[in-house]
This record gives C-alpha cells, sequence and structure tokens, in this order.
C-alpha cells in the first residue's frame, strides 16, 4: 500500500492541485474553497519533499503516465535538479496558502474568492507539472495552463489597471509559449520524438541542420519571453506591480524561476552543453543580455516610487544573475544558477509578501505612504529590511550565498568583468533598499496620513517563515549548495 | 529557375505558415484595438496549427483510421500524432482566446473603450490626478516639517560661518546636539 | 579549557541584549543587565589570555555555512588582544553611557543599549573569526548593527551621516572584500587564517598579490584609509558614547585588526616583505597619516577633530603592518590598545564637556578648564599619549613602530611619523592649553562644573590607563610575544 503511494508520487504533485481546482469552484464558499487550497498546497510541498528525499537516495525516478512506456507515453522525470525547483515552487506555494487567506479577504470580492483559489491551484498545478515532466509538448501544454490561470489572477487585482496588464501579459505571454510550441515542432520534425531524454539521443545525428538551430532559437526566445529576460521584460513590472498581493509574491517567488528552468531543462538535457554553448555562440549572447538586466533592471528600480514596481524591476535584475551562472555552462555555473534560483524565490517572496502586508493596510504602496511605517508595523518592517539585505547580499543571508557561488563561478575563468557588473548591480540594490528603508524609518507620518496597525498574524507567520528560512540557509547553506551541486551534475551529466 | 520553384511549391505550406504567423504578428504589434489584437494573436497560433498539421502529411498518404485492423494492409496513413498535438494546442488557443476576450469585456466595462491609447490615457490622468494630491499633500506636509526644522542645525564637521561669540549667543538659547 | 566558549562569548552579549530589551521598562535594570554583561564578558575573554600567551590556539567549527567552509572561531594572539580591548572598554563605555544618555535626555534609550551589545558581539565575533567568512560575517553584522546607533537622533542631520556611513562601509565590504575573499578562495584553495599566510606557493604573481592587497585593504572600509575615510566623521552625528566606543575603539579597530590579521594571516609577514606586494599601500597609508592630521587641524568642530585625528592614528596600525617587519606588526598592535585608551579618554571628554556646558566647538573652550578639571587634565594626558610623549603608553607602539620602519629599511617612514607626532602636538594640545591658559570667555562658568560622575569617572579609569601602560607594558609584549624581539 505504502509502496504503492510512493511509486505514484510524481503524478499526485500534479494531479492532486488539478482535481483540487474543481473541488474549489464546486464548494463555492470561499472558506471551504480556502481550506481546500491549504491542504492540497501543504500535501504537494509534503510531496515534492518526500521525492525530494527519494530522488537524493535513490537518484532518479522515471513514472510513466497511464502505464505508457517512454519514449510512446509522457514520463515524469525527476532528477537532483527538478526536485529542488519543485521543492521551491511546492514550498512557496504552501505559505503562500496561509498567507492568501487574510491578503484574499481583503482585495477580491467574497464571492469571487472560490475562483481566486481555484486559479491558484492550477497554476500551482501547471508550475509543478513543467517541473517534473519529461516530455516536450507536455511542458508547453502545462506552461500554458499555469500561464493562464496567472493571467486570470493578475486580472483579479485590486486597481482597474490589472486588467491591461493581465491583457498584456497574455499577448506576451502567448506569443513566448507559441514561440515554444514552434520550437518543439522543430525538434519533433527531425527527431521524430517529444521524450526530452529521447530527443537528446537523436538530435546529435541531425544536430547540425538549419532547423534545429532554429528550434533552438525559438525556444529560447519563447522561454526568454516567459522569464522576462531583457529586453523582452516589459510585460513583467505592470503584471507584478497591479495582481493582487498572494499573487505577485505567489507568481513572482516562482513562475520566472521555473521558466528558467524549462530553458536549462532544454538546453542542457535537450541540446547538450557543447551543442547549445560550444557549437553555437549563446552563451555570450546570454551574457551580456543578463549584464543589461542586472544593470538596467537595478537601475530602473532606484528611481520607482511604488513599492510592488520597484520590487518587480528588483526581479529583472536579478534574473540576469541566474541566467548569468547558467550562461558560464559551467558546473559552477549552473550551481550559481539553482542556488539564486531558490534563494531569489525566498527573497522576493518575502519582499512581497511584506509589502502585500503594507498594501493590506493602507491600500496603497507608494514609498511616500509608507513613510514612517516602522513604528507602527514594526514586524513587517523588519521583514522588509532583512530580505532587503539579503538582496544586496549582506553576509549570513541567503543572498550572499548566491552572490558568493556567482562570484566563484565568474572569477574562475577569469571573467572579471561580469564581477564587476555583479557587484555594481549589488551596490545600486543598496540604493534602491535603502530608499525604501529610510521612507520605513526616517519619515514621520504626515497629516492626512492614517497610522495603521501591524498585519494580520498569519500574514506575519508567512512572511517571518520565508525571512527566516532565507537566514536559516545564510548561516548553513551546505544542504542548498550541495543540491545544487548535485543538480549541475545532473545536467551536465547529460542524464535526465 | 527550377531549383527556385521546386523550393517554393515543394516547400509550398511552410510559405503560407510564415505568410499567416507574419500577418498575424504584425497585427498585434500594430493594432491599437485590443480585439483586433487578439484576433492577430489567433492568426499567429493558427499559423502554427498549420505548420504543425502539414507537418504530419506524408505525400500521397491517406487518414489515418484503421479499417481491417492492424497490419492487415498496405496503406500509405498520414502520421496522426502531430494531428493529435495540435488538438491539445487549439484547446489552448481557445481558453487563450476566451480569457484575452473577457478580460478585453472587463477593460470595456472599466474604461468605456478596448483602444490600447484610450485606456493608457485614461490611467495616466489617474496617475497624474493621484500624484497631484500626493503632492499638495506633501507640500503641505513639507511646509510643516521646513518650520520644524528652520532651526536644526546641520554640522558635519565643517566649519561653522559664524564667529564664536555667536555660536555662544546661539547656544545659549537651544540646545545643538552633540 | 572548552573551545565552545569562543562561541558562547561571541554570543553572548547578542543573548543578553534580549535581555536589554526585555527590562527596557526600567532603565536602572536595564542598565544593571548591560554592565553586568559588560564585565561578564570581558572576564570570559580574559580567561584565555593565560593559554593563548602559552601556545593555545583553541578553534571551534560551529556551522558548515558553504561545503567545506565553516563558521569557525579560532582564538589567536592579535585577536585576544583586540576582543579584551573592545570588552573592557565597553564596560567603561556602558557606565558612561548611562550618564551621557540620562544626561542629555536622548530617546530610544532602550534600542541603543540593544544595538550597543549586538556591536559588541559583533566585535567579537571578528576578532575570534577562524576564516575569512566568518570575518565577513561579523564585520557586516558590525556595520548594520551600528547604523541605527549612528542614525539614533533619527533627523535629517543623521539620516545624511547614516547614508555616507553605510554607503561607505557597504560598498567597500561587498564591492571590494566579497571578491577578494574569493579570489583568495580560488586561488589558494582556503580562506581559513594560517600563520604564515595562504599564498606561499600558491603561484601568485607579485602584481596580482599587490592587487588583491589594495582591493582587501580597501575592502575594510573600517579601516578608514583614504579616499574611503569619510564615513567616520559623517559617523560623529552618533551620540558621544557611540562615537567614544565604536568611532575610537570597536568599529574603526576592527578595522586595523583586520588589516593586521590579514597581513600576518593570510599574505604572511615574510611574503609580503619577499614580495613588496604591500608597498602600495603604505604610502596610501603615509599620505592618510599626514593628510587627514591636516584637515584635523582645520576643523573648530572638537569631534570632527577627534574623527580625523582617529582616521589619522588608524593608519599608524596600517602602516604597522604594510610595511611587513613583525615589529610593525607589534607596534601596529600595542597601538590598538594604546590609542583606544587615549582616544577613548578623548571622546568621554568631547560627551562630558557637551553634557556640562553643551559647548562643542574648540573655539568655545577657553578658559573653561578651571571649571572642569577632571575633564581637561584627562584630556591633556590622553593628547600626550597619542602624541607619543612620556611618561604615556603612546610612546611605546609609537616606538616598535619606528624600529619597525627601520628594520624594513623605509626610513621615510620614521619621517612621516615624526611629522604626524608634531601635527598632534598643533591639533590635539591647543584644547587643554585654551581650556588652561586663555582668558576666559564672559559666559564661562568659573565654578566647578564637571559632568556627572558617570562620565567623569570612566574617563579617569581610561586616562589612567594610559599613564600604567607606559610603566608596565609587559602584558601587551607577553601577549604579542610571537612578534617581539627575543
Amino acid at each position: 500500500m505504502i509502496e504503492q503511494f510512493f511509486a505514484q508520487m510524481p503524478a499526485l504533485v500534479i494531479v492532486l492541485p488539478l482535481l483540487a481546482a474543481p473541488m474549489c469552484v464546486l464548494l463555492h464558499r470561499a472558506a471551504l474553497a480556502w481550506f481546500v487550497y491549504l491542504i492540497t498546497a501543504w500535501a504537494c510541498f509534503g510531496l515534492a519533499f518526500l521525492l525530494f528525499v527519494q530522488v537524493k537516495i535513490g537518484g532518479p525516478i522515471s513514472y510513466a503516465m497511464g502505464g505508457w512506456p517512454p519514449p510512446f507515453g509522457i514520463e515524469l522525470v525527476l532528477d537532483s535538479f527538478n526536485t529542488v525547483v519543485l521543492l521551491l515552487v511546492t514550498g512557496i506555494g504552501a505559505i503562500c496558502s496561509l498567507y492568501a487567506k487574510a491578503s484574499v479577504a481583503a482585495e477580491i470580492a467574497r464571492e469571487r474568492a472560490y475562483l481566486f483559489y481555484a486559479a491558484m491551484l492550477l497554476c500551482l498545478c501547471g508550475l509543478a507539472g513543467i517541473t517534473v515532466t519529461g516530455d516536450a509538448f507536455n511542458l508547453f501544454v502545462f506552461l500554458e495552463i499555469s500561464s493562464l490561470s496567472s493571467y486570470g489572477l493578475i486580472a483579479m487585482g485590486a486597481k482597474r489597471r490589472a486588467l491591461l496588464s493581465a491583457f498584456q501579459y497574455l499577448i506576451m505571454g502567448t506569443i513566448g509559449g507559441t514561440f515554444m510550441l514552434i520550437g518543439i515542432g522543430f525538434l519533433y520534425m527531425m527527431t521524430g520524438s517529444l521524450n526530452m531524454a529521447d530527443i537528446a539521443e537523436r538530435l546529435p545525428a541531425v544536430a547540425d541542420t538549419r532547423t534545429v538551430e532554429a528550434g533552438l532559437a525559438f525556444i529560447v526566445v519563447g522561454a526568454s519571453l516567459k522569464f522576462a529576460l531583457f529586453p523582452l521584460h516589459v510585460w513583467l513590472p505592470n503584471a507584478y506591480t497591479y495582481a493582487p498581493s498572494s499573487v505577485s509574491a505567489f507568481i513572482a517567488a516562482t513562475a520566472t524561476k521555473v521558466a528558467v528552468y524549462a530553458l536549462m531543462r532544454f538546453l542542457f538535457t535537450v541540446f547538450g552543453a557543447a551543442y547549445a554553448f560550444d557549437e553555437l555562440p549563446l552563451g555570450e549572447v546570454l551574457m551580456v543580455l543578463a549584464v543589461v538586466a542586472m544593470l538596467s533592471g537595478s537601475m530602473a528600480a532606484i528611481f520607482q516610487t511604488d513599492l510592488k514596481r520597484l520590487l518587480a524591476w528588483s526581479s529583472i535584475a536579478q534574473i540576469g544573475y541566474i541566467v548569468m551562472g547558467f550562461a558560464l555552462a559551467s558546473s559552477a555555473g549552473i550551481t550559481a544558477s539553482v542556488t539564486h534560483m531558490v534563494n531569489h524565490g525566498i527573497i522576493k517572496g518575502a519582499l512581497f509578501m511584506a509589502a502585500g502586508a503594507l498594501f493590506w493596510r493602507l491600500r496603497t504602496i507608494s514609498l511616500n505612504d509608507i513613510a514612517g511605517l516602522g513604528k507602527h508595523m514594526p514586524w513587517t518592517s523588519a521583514a522588509f529590511v532583512l530580505a532587503g539585505l539579503s538582496l544586496i547580499g549582506v553576509p549570513a543571508t541567503g543572498g550572499f550565498i548566491s552572490k558568493w557561488v556567482l562570484l566563484e563561478a565568474v572569477i574562475e575563468p577569469g571573467h572579471y568583468w561580469l564581477a564587476v557588473a555583479i557587484l555594481v548591480s549589488s551596490l545600486m540594490a543598496l540604493i534602491y533598499i535603502g530608499r525604501v528603508v529610510e521612507s520605513l524609518y526616517f519619515r514621520e507620518r504626515t497629516e492626512g496620513q492614517a497610522v495603521p496597525g501591524e498585519a494580520p498574524p498569519i500574514m506575519l507567520v508567512a512572511t517571518w517563515t520565508l525571512v527566516l528560512a532565507n537566514i536559516a540557509i545564510g548561516v548553513h547553506a551546505t544542504p542548498l549548495v550541495g543540491a545544487a551541486e548535485r543538480a549541475a551534475t545532473a545536467l551536465l551529466g547529460g542524464g535526465a | 529557375m527550377a531549383e527556385i520553384a521546386d523550393n517554393f511549391f515543394g516547400l509550398f505550406n511552410y510559405w503560407v505558415v510564415i505568410v499567416l504567423m507574419m500577418i498575424g504578428f504584425y497585427t498585434v504589434i500594430s493594432h491599437d484595438n485590443l480585439v483586433k489584437k487578439l484576433i492577430g494573436l489567433n492568426l499567429f497560433q493558427t499559423a502554427v496549427f498549420v505548420f504543425y498539421i502539414s507537418m504530419g502529411k506524408i505525400a500521397g498518404s491517406t487518414a489515418p483510421i484503421l479499417m481491417h485492423g492492424p497490419g492487415s494492409e498496405d496503406v500509405l496513413y498520414a502520421h496522426p500524432l502531430p494531428h493529435v498535438l495540435i488538438l491539445t494546442a487549439i484547446v489552448v488557443g481557445v481558453s487563450t482566446t476566451a480569457l484575452g476576450l473577457a478580460l478585453v469585456v472587463r477593460i470595456n466595462e472599466a474604461y468605456g473603450s478596448i483602444e490600447e491609447d484610450d485606456v493608457l490615457a485614461a490611467d495616466f490622468e489617474t496617475q497624474e490626478a493621484e500624484s497631484e494630491t500626493e503632492a499638495q499633500r506633501k507640500a503641505r506636509a513639507d511646509a510643516r516639517h521646513a518650520e520644524a526644522e528652520a532651526d536644526e542645525e546641520y554640522d558635519d564637521g565643517s566649519e561653522d560661518p559664524r564667529s564664536p561669540e555667536q555660536r555662544a549667543a546661539d547656544n545659549e538659547d537651544k540646545e545643538p546636539r552633540s | 579549557m572548552n573551545e565552545i566558549w569562543l562561541a558562547l562569548l561571541v554570543g553572548f552579549p547578542a543573548v543578553m541584549s534580549l535581555a536589554v530589551a526585555a527590562s527596557g521598562r526600567w532603565p536602572n535594570l536595564r542598565e544593571t543587565v548591560s554592565i553586568a554583561t559588560s564585565i561578564a564578558l570581558f572576564a570570559g575573554v580574559a580567561s584565555f589570555i593565560g593559554p593563548v600567551t602559552a601556545g593555545a590556539r583553541p578553534s571551534v567549527t560551529l556551522l558548515e555555512v558553504l561545503p567545506g567552509i565553516g563558521l569557525t572561531f579560532t582564538l589567536e594572539p592579535l585577536g585576544l588582544l583586540f576582543a579584551l580591548v573592545a570588552s573592557g572598554l565597553w564596560s567603561l563605555t556602558t557606565l558612561y553611557a548611562a550618564g551621557y544618555m540620562r544626561g542629555n535626555e536622548e530617546h530610544a534609550q532602550t534600542r541603543f543599549f540593544v544595538c550597543f551589545a549586538l556591536a559588541i558581539s559583533a566585535a567579537i565575533g571578528i576578532a575570534f573569526a577562524g576564516n575569512l567568512l566568518t570575518l565577513f560575517i561579523f564585520y557586516e553584522m558590525l556595520t548594520l548593527s551600528t547604523y541605527p546607533l549612528v542614525t539614533h537622533h533619527g533627523d535629517t542631520e543623521s539620516r545624511n551621516g547614516g547614508r555616507v556611513y553605510l554607503g561607505i562601509l557597504l560598498t567597500t565590504s561587498i564591492g571590494f572584500f566579497l571578491p577578494a575573499i574569493i579570489i583568495t578562495y580560488l586561488v589558494s584553495g582556503s580562506i581559513t587564517f594560517t600563520a604564515g599566510g595562504l599564498f606561499g606557493n600558491a603561484g601568485l604573481s607579485v602584481l596580482g598579490a599587490g592587487a588583491l592587497y589594495v582591493l582587501f585593504l580597501y575592502g575594510t572600509g573600517k579601516a578608514a584609509l583614504m579616499p574611503f575615510h569619510r564615513w567616520l566623521p559623517a559617523a560623529m552625528v552618533a551620540p558621544t558614547p557611540v562615537s567614544a566606543l565604536l568611532h575610537a575603539v570597536a568599529v574603526v579597530k576592527a578595522g586595523v585588526f583586520i588589516v593586521l590579521k590579514l597581513t600576518v594571516y593570510v599574505f604572511g609577514v615574510d611574503y609580503l616583505a619577499e614580495t613588496g606586494a604591500s608597498q602600495l599601500m603604505m604610502w596610501v597609508a603615509a599620505v592618510t597619516v599626514l593628510g587627514a592630521s591636516l584637515i584635523a587641524m582645520t576643523r573648530d568642530n572638537l569631534k570632527a577633530r577627534l574623527a580625523y585625528s582617529t582616521v589619522s592614528q588608524l593608519s599608524y596600525i596600517v602602516l604597522g603592518a604594510t610595511m611587513a617587519s613583525s615589529l610593525g606588526i607589534l607596534g601596529g598592535g600595542m597601538h590598538i590598545a594604546m590609542h583606544a585608551f587615549a582616544k577613548i579618554t578623548l571622546f568621554f571628554c568631547a560627551g562630558a564637556i557637551y553634557t556640562a556646558t553643551h559647548r562643542k566647538y574648540v573655539s568655545e573652550l577657553d578658559g573653561l578648564g578651571y571649571a572642569m578639571p577632571i575633564t581637561f587634565s584627562a584630556f591633556f594626558i590622553a593628547s600626550l599619549s597619542l602624541v607619543g610623549i612620556p611618561p604615556m603608553g603612546g610612546i611605546w607602539s609609537k616606538w616598535y613602530l619606528m624600529e619597525g620602519a627601520a628594520d624594513a629599511g623605509q626610513s621615510a617612514l620614521i619621517v612621516v611619523l615624526a611629522i604626524s607626532s608634531l601635527l598632534n602636538i598643533v591639533y590635539l594640545l591647543e584644547i587643554p592649553t585654551r581650556a588652561f591658559f586663555h582668558n576666559p570667555r564672559p559666559d564661562t562658568p568659573r565654578r566647578w562644573q564637571e559632568a556627572p560622575w558617570a562620565c567623569v569617572i570612566p574617563l579617569s579609569i581610561t586616562a589612567a590607563g594610559s599613564i600604567v601602560w607606559f610603566l608596565y607594558p609587559l602584558p601587551f609584549l607577553q601577549l604579542l610575544a610571537p612578534w617581539a624581539p627575543q
């Protein structure tokens, strides 16, 4: 019995939220729907943890969906790389499920709340699906499931500007998704297979054709649109700014990371590092874009007056770090990428949650409106400061660990100018986080500004869980870096 | 010449895909009207559907329907897998369109227009109005703040312009910080 | 002797800061907790003197932060010296702070004492750090825990001061120190402090070693080498006890202590002497010594003058490190203690003058010596110690620095040190001279008007310390025996 359960875990992690979503709709009551969401999200987290441990002990798992053996049926593959990403996605999802209760009650009409929870579950299902699937077309389908639900979620934002932001995201996201579809089509034309491991085996024979090159190009551009690599980032600031707080926190922490995961999966597992980075100059292109993203994103963040938009721009910069890591195509580089994926997921989740807690009280989030809140909302403000320090890369926080491994990865091959770019971007983070801190602690609330109390405990618990997780990583990063190193080995070993 | 013609007619389906795709893409980019944008997006996706469907077609093949059980006939079938795949993609496309249209309806309710320019202009106006009230509030606050801080002394270790006597006099009536 | 005590000592003030926070409502209890903590900490640190002098190097690793790199504490003579100075002066400063904060009716006193305890915890962490990563963690913790102290008043002025403070310290540490650590790790394969250095046979070119040394020294922004010294005067917006302990002792000494530690345990004195990789920074330090003295002469604000004097004196210690001679290390190490005693006295005096008369400009002090004889006598003693005139302790460190310069064949440095002493006389002795020999201004009090006893007692003790160390410098020589002449 228990063995049966263990054997079915890879599928359960997708099927559970997929089944729970219609249940939310059927239950219809906001409180019940939230309960279903909460249980499902935590169950997925539990499953992801078990899978992580199982892979760590027993090596990669392959699961044939519906009993059809690969490469004919859809295969779910779990290795040291995607269990880490899965753990991040479901972990953030679980914590968001706690956070969502209070934030949804304040931001979304009661009669529509159950739809919100259903969409969150679908989004979770899509993101988990992208992570675990070993089938290229299946990946596209899950990508669209997560994207479609996130368009809907963003459109639920309190301001009417959320609608146009969601629409713009929909246009850009669909183009990105369709590009990936074209790329997958090209690969299928040349190899006659959709199973990633199978494609990888057959690809070298036909690698020198223009079709495969075009396929690679389409997949890279499509995925880059999804994770908002400069200059394909224009949808991101608006989408993150106007989305409901819990959606910003969840999507900012997970969606872009999963899209990066998808690209890395294609580049390293399907095409192989030698093809993508040695024969084609992809590494150089990505590296330049990453540097521009880091600098321009941080620069733009400095000049924002809306807190959530500031964080959104900072996300664009942070994506640059992640891309830079894997663009090096070295073991150290991929380790840095994976480490920063997790760390940035946790940091940005915490920051958006803290911003959401401020929004919950104030209904607005510009730097002027949060002036002087350090006194009135001490826990929220302190959480923001700690997570912000991590973004700068202060030691004993997760962000420092990311920076350490990334710097190690770029300095080792002698890319000193990349190291300079990373450090400059970190120092720009000091400026934009500093602006928020000064607003929170060094300005007084002026007349006409409400003096709010602290945010509800459940929001604080969620936020502080992430903040503490971040600090825990900062002082004891060996498990994370070890997992990231195993992921890099799995990716570069060529095996799925 | 013949080669070019061969290229053109031999890859006819791909030319159709490219043209269709570019028309769609151009429409998405160039049009202001949100519905037209969605139509463009649909064209764009349809081009990809055509691409997949034509990919599965083998010259001289027939529809992959087994009439008398597997292996009993010697007939060339079209490859069914891409067709099945694209059914899924069509479903994705339809849901995207549906969601997009729903958003357009909501935008129309909220702004009274489905022209992107109008919507952006309306947003800009709200933003202006918001920042104006904010600026007024801030100006009032600053004025009060300035009064309160007027007698604050700034000192970063630079030379004080006042003479020692005056400084001493100043220090009598207020207490600068050390 | 149990190694785990090292970690406990580092954590002790941080844990006690919670007790301080909890007792915030009862100021007497809060200050008692603070003072008791500081004395217990000093006793704990002092209990290591015996074993370390005997040659023990206790070490403990708590957590593995990164694979192969742990949160490690290792005790060696320089670290013990710094920890003793920081924790010993902390107890005096707590007493002083209690008097000062109450005398000036400062706000948010609990936050003040909590951050103070955290800062000491970080300083002890720096002193005990066993590798560069641990050092870096506590270095940044020290920066961040002192930021609320610098910006204590919360007005525009302190916000601007805080910006400069945090801006320079974080920029230099993240921009220079962090990459320097990583390069060290990649080149030598280790970041553990090792006697004799890490680069012995790492194949680092002389130019590379020099560049790395520059990165490390400018990365240690707390050492206030020009042109990254601006944060120190900017930090003077803080209340005086903060300036006294942190910006005369803990924070700046952490900076120069790191410079010494890097020189001895990362590069190795012999390695630097062979390659000459520290030459460039030696001249930077020489320029800082003279430049800061010249700037100090132009400052009328007493605390600003003392701040620039600190910038100048810090570079003495950097000179001691960069001249790459073990006598220089001895002189630098001793100067950490001598300057700490002298400078904390000067800041205590500045604070006492402010508390008693609300004066903070040098030109206002004419004739004040009759009203505040104890304060100005202490000021006089401490000034003499900084100038390096017997019978004050400052002579010893300057002696060994000069001897080290001669030993290293850098006779120009002897001239620099001599000129700097003359400049010290000009800008420091002017103050007691004005107080005792100039005609008092009409509004200057003639009657006895000392600051509260809680302020006067600590400054008397530290001033007496300067004299005691002249008569009895043996403890330092014993502690720093590895670098002392045989």
